[in-house]
């Protein structure tokens, strides 16, 4: 059974339909790629999962529990992290008062602190500026935290929303590998991305989105390697 | 003797308008709306202890904790019954046409229920009058206990916020209400306490006010209010600390310039420096500079 599956959405803004009857489902360990032009509805899909915007129709299921009516703040305990497009970092807040938002809804105090100190070794810069103000690192920095802060709450399923927006090469480099690593260490990883080549270079499997609706789906790397993929989003 | 006698007075004046300010600028801090009929929820809360005191024969500690409950109970209602529906809406010209609607509601439900006529409330505070310096100075029991409690609720506003759960909820909120939503934060939840908070410390204010200015009619609440607001922009909107130094300026301000000029015009006074200042600092004292996001 798959961990996350998405059947027949519809996503309406106003009149203007964003989504137009998408499905396709995330299984337990995979990365998930999801690409397509800019307005192509990845992030649409994203809120729509997460609850932050409301489906017309179509059903989300999560871990065999249907969320589609679940409010987006009751997600996150359900083991689902969201990290937003444009990262959203809390600007006028600390780098450690932002970790610390991530696990605003656990429980387990002693916990939490190891989660943080996890996430410093793996953002060792994060630990380094804990008291500076989210709003004055620099972009790169901030999809760290970003990342982190989902990190906190020991999430099972990751969704992340072009974590390579704005960044210099190498920080996109090192960007895809935090996210095969956050991979590696257990969590599921959904991944909107813009950047299909490199989205598509550590996805195991990924699906195209054109105007609303899913064209093709597969597995990555035969993806990679097909001509129409090549030649519409790989510039080629 | 005469300036500092002024200067207590203004600092008491200020208090008040600093706790109705804090209203004003958690509510807008949090939710973006101006709650114009936060003035009206003061008034409210005077009128509570009013007829806890006079009908009830409630003693004034009583009076004050039942003031205090009514206005709670009132700003959550007025939140989820007139604002939210409209705080997703387009316009939020909606929401500030609705919270003038909600200002003349209050007014004249109190208007039937009580009349007209301007009550004279009996002041809650039975402390004596501090006299120094000779008789010279004379500090009345009620701006002692209102400068005390506005200090006493800055501290505890303040701790609340970098402390509790809810108050990082809420500066969270403040920032990003999707990003709040995304770290599990119940922002409907978070709005209404703030409310809660607002209305509740409005209530206070009312009490305080009236204590020492005993006249009380539903109208009562309106000029207040809009001198409140004044302070919570004057301070920087949004500002906890600003509208703590707002209200304390603008009440200093407006006592000294009765005092010194004239009464006519210290009103006149008063907002002709919330001008001047916005004009070369936008933003207000303490306010933050907003960024754009990209």
């Amino acid at each position: 059974m798959a961990m996350l599956e998405v059947k027949d959405l519809n996503v309406y803004y106003g009149v203007i339909q964003a989504i137009k009857g998408v499905s396709f489902s995330v299984d337990e360990g995979e990365v998930i790629a999801l690409i397509g032009a800019n307005g192509a509805g990845k992030t649409t899909i994203l809120h729509t999962v997460t609850g932050l915007v409301a489906p017309k129709s179509g059903s989300i299921i999560f871990e065999g529990k249907v969320i589609t009516k679940v409010p987006a703040h009751k997600i996150v305990s359900l083991g689902m992290a969201h990290v937003p497009e444009g990262r959203r970092v809390f600007a006028q807040l600390s780098v450690l008062q932002n970790l610390k938002m991530g696990a605003f809804t656990r429980k387990d105090k002693d916990e939490v602190e190891h989660t943080l100190e996890a996430v410093y070794r793996r953002f060792p810069r994060l630990e380094e500026r804990r008291n500076q103000l989210a709003g004055t690192l620099s972009g790169g920095e901030q999809q760290m935290l970003a990342m982190g802060r989902a990190l906190m709450s020991k999430p099972r399923i990751i969704l992340m929303d072009e974590p390579s927006m704005g960044l210099s090469p190498i920080l996109v480099d090192e960007i895809f590998d935090i996210i095969r690593s956050v991979s590696a260490g257990g969590t599921t990883v959904l991944l909107v991305e813009q950047n299909a080549k490199k989205a598509l270079g550590i996805a195991d499997r990924a699906y195209v989105l054109e105007t609303g609706t899913i064209v093709k789906e597969g597995v990555a790397s035969q993806l990679l390697e097909d001509d129409a993929i090549r030649k519409a989003y790989l510039g080629e | 003797m005469k300036f500092l006698s002024y200067l207590i007075n203004g600092i008491s004046l200020g208090s008040v308008y600093a706790i109705i300010a804090l209203g004003y600028t958690m509510v807008y801090g949090i939710a973006k709306m101006l709650n114009f009929a936060h003035g009206d929820v003061i008034m409210v809360g005077a009128y509570a202890a009013f007829a806890c005191i006079m009908n009830a024969s409630l003693p004034p500690y009583a009076a004050v904790l039942v003031a205090i409950v009514v206005c709670t109970v009132l700003g959550v209602l007025i939140e989820t019954v007139a604002y939210r529906p409209l705080l997703s809406a387009a316009s939020s010209l909606a929401v500030l046409i609705t919270a003038i609607g909600v200002s003349y509601f209050l007014q004249n439900v109190v208007l039937l229920i009580f009349g007209a006529n301007a009550k004279s409330f009996q002041s809650v505070v039975s402390l004596p009058n501090l006299k120094l310096a000779d008789g010279a100075l004379n500090i009345s029991g009620v701006t002692i206990v209102t400068v005390i409690s506005c200090i006493l609720i800055m501290l505890a506003l303040t701790a609340f916020i970098s402390r509790t759960k809810t108050g990082q909820a809420m500066l969270a909120v403040s920032e990003d209400k999707g990003a709040a939503q995304l770290m599990g934060i119940n922002v409907n939840g978070t709005i209404a306490v703030t409310f809660a908070i607002g209305s509740g410390l409005a209530a206070i204010a009312g009490v305080l006010l009236c204590s020492a200015y005993p006249s009380l009619s539903p109208y009562t609440g309106s000029m207040p209010g809009i001198k409140a607001f004044t302070a919570a922009v004057f301070g920087g909107i949004g500002s906890i600390p600003g509208a703590f130094l707002g209200g304390l300026l603008l009440g200093i301000i407006e006592i000294l310039a009765k005092g010194y000029i004239s009464t006519e015009l210290s009103d006149a006074i008063v907002f002709s420096v919330l001008i001047i200042i916005l004009l070369v600092k936008p933003t207000g004292l303490l306010g933050r500079k907003m960024q754009e996001k990209v």
